[in-house]
């Protein structure tokens, strides 16, 4: 993907060329291109005198960073043990399915990347599904197919 | 200066110094695998765990990080609990690098001879003691390589795992390891390192093949030294 040199320039300068601020900025760029390409990040790291090292390993470690490009939507099965026990595989197993990608993958139209996460803090909606911001509770199959179309029919 | 005793033997030292140095200061052996003289402590390889006593309480703690305080009454380098968590510190590290002859060699001599645990076939010979990671920020100062993603995935690599602008050849990395896990090749006028191939320069007193040329050139920017003068080899200058 192209990068523009220029909104890189704006987000560096955005953090006042604080390199304490590397995260921030690579938040920024993530929301932007919903990832962060190479270039931006040997172009932030550069400029910054940053080994380019450093900025990677930034990008390995951090959940919310990505290197490859994501979907519009992030679908998080929540795992956690009490949404394991209430069914949560089958719920991830359901959005597998109906959504043709595994845990970790983004689907063909990039419209959504598929995430387990362990515990989202609200057992007692269990089993639990966050789309982006959003809740939903007391999952099962068929409301998986219902949360798809919701945000399919959002496009 | 505190007094305390180190195995029943009294160690002077001074506050804040940590309980390593004390200790080969006074010729007790510590094993360590994550601690260089020229690189200090970074407290990731457990092994040089010491039992520490106070007034109140028994503990263990990494002695490469641990402060010698005025609470310190006594410490243990080879106590019963020190074996045991060292063992099982060892019995981990050997689960993860079955392949290690230097964790097998250690682990032997707490008994270990075979992991309990599952043992990887991922992780070669690193044990993620990142002194290789600190000997290139800190002793080389190109930071070609890093700790890079997190959990079980972790592992060393150049940035992207491609080879790296950064790298200059200089196998220091391969140098400190201490399990050997790092890759170097040199073979016909290349070296091969971190996915990098580098163009090995030749001697023009002896023709022997010394140094990758990248590595000369950033010596040769950073000290001011000509080039013809580096690219005759240490043995003919
Ligand atoms: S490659 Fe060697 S020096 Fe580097 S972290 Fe692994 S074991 Fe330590
Ligand atoms: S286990 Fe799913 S919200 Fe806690
Ligand atoms: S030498 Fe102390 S933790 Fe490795």
């Amino acid at each position: 993907m192209e990068t523009d040199r220029a909104k890189l320039d704006n987000t560096i300068a955005k953090y006042g060329n604080d390199r304490s601020l590397l995260l921030s900025m690579f938040q920024d760029i993530q929301r932007e291109y919903r990832y962060l390409p190479k270039e931006a990040i040997k172009y932030v790291c550069e400029k910054l005198n940053i080994p380019v090292v450093k900025g990677y390993e930034m990008a390995t470690f951090y959940k919310s960073l990505s290197l490859v490009p994501r979907g519009k939507h992030t679908i998080h099965v929540c795992m956690g043990t009490a949404c394991h026990l209430k069914g949560a595989p089958g719920v991830l197993e359901a959005f597998e399915r109906d959504l043709k990608v595994k845990r970790g993958g983004t689907t063909e139209d990039m419209l959504f990347t598929l995430e387990s996460v362990n515990c989202l803090g609200a057992c007692a909606l269990a089993p639990l599904v966050r789309v982006d911001e959003k809740d939903f509770g007391k999952v099962n199959q068929t409301s998986v197919k219902n949360i798809i179309d919701e945000y399919k029919r959002g496009e | 200066m505190v007094k305390f005793k180190i195995d029943n033997k009294v160690v002077e030292a001074k506050e804040g110094e940590y309980l390593l140095d004390v200790a080969r200061r006074y010729g007790f052996s510590i094993p360590t695998l994550c601690h260089h003289e020229a690189l200090g402590s970074d407290g990731r390889c457990r092994v040089c765990v010491v039992e520490v006593k106070t007034r109140w309480r028994k503990r263990i703690v990494t002695s490469c990080l641990f402060p010698v305080s005025k609470d310190i009454e006594e410490v243990y380098t080879a106590s019963e609990d020190v074996k045991l968590v060292r063992r099982t510190v060892l019995e981990l590290l050997l689960a993860r690098c079955p392949e290690s002859d230097v964790i097998r060699y250690m682990a032997a001599k707490y008994g270990i001879t075979e992991p309990r645990y599952k043992k990887d076939t991922d992780k070669g010979k690193c044990i993620l003691c990142n002194m290789c990671v600190r000997t290139c920020e800190n002793i080389v100062g190109v930071s070609a390589i890093g700790i890079i993603g997190k959990g079980p995935e972790k592992k060393i690599s150049p940035p992207f795992r491609e080879a790296s602008d950064a790298c200059i050849g200089c196998g220091a990395c391969v140098a400190v390891c201490p399990t050997g896990h790092i890759f170097m090749e040199d073979k016909d006028g290349i070296r091969l390192i971190w996915r990098k191939r580098f163009e090995l320069a030749v001697c023009p007193k002896c023709g022997r093949y010394h140094a990758p040329v990248e590595q000369l050139e950033f010596i040769s920017k950073k000290t001011n030294v000509p080039m013809e003068e580096l690219l005759v080899c240490t043995n003919c200058r």
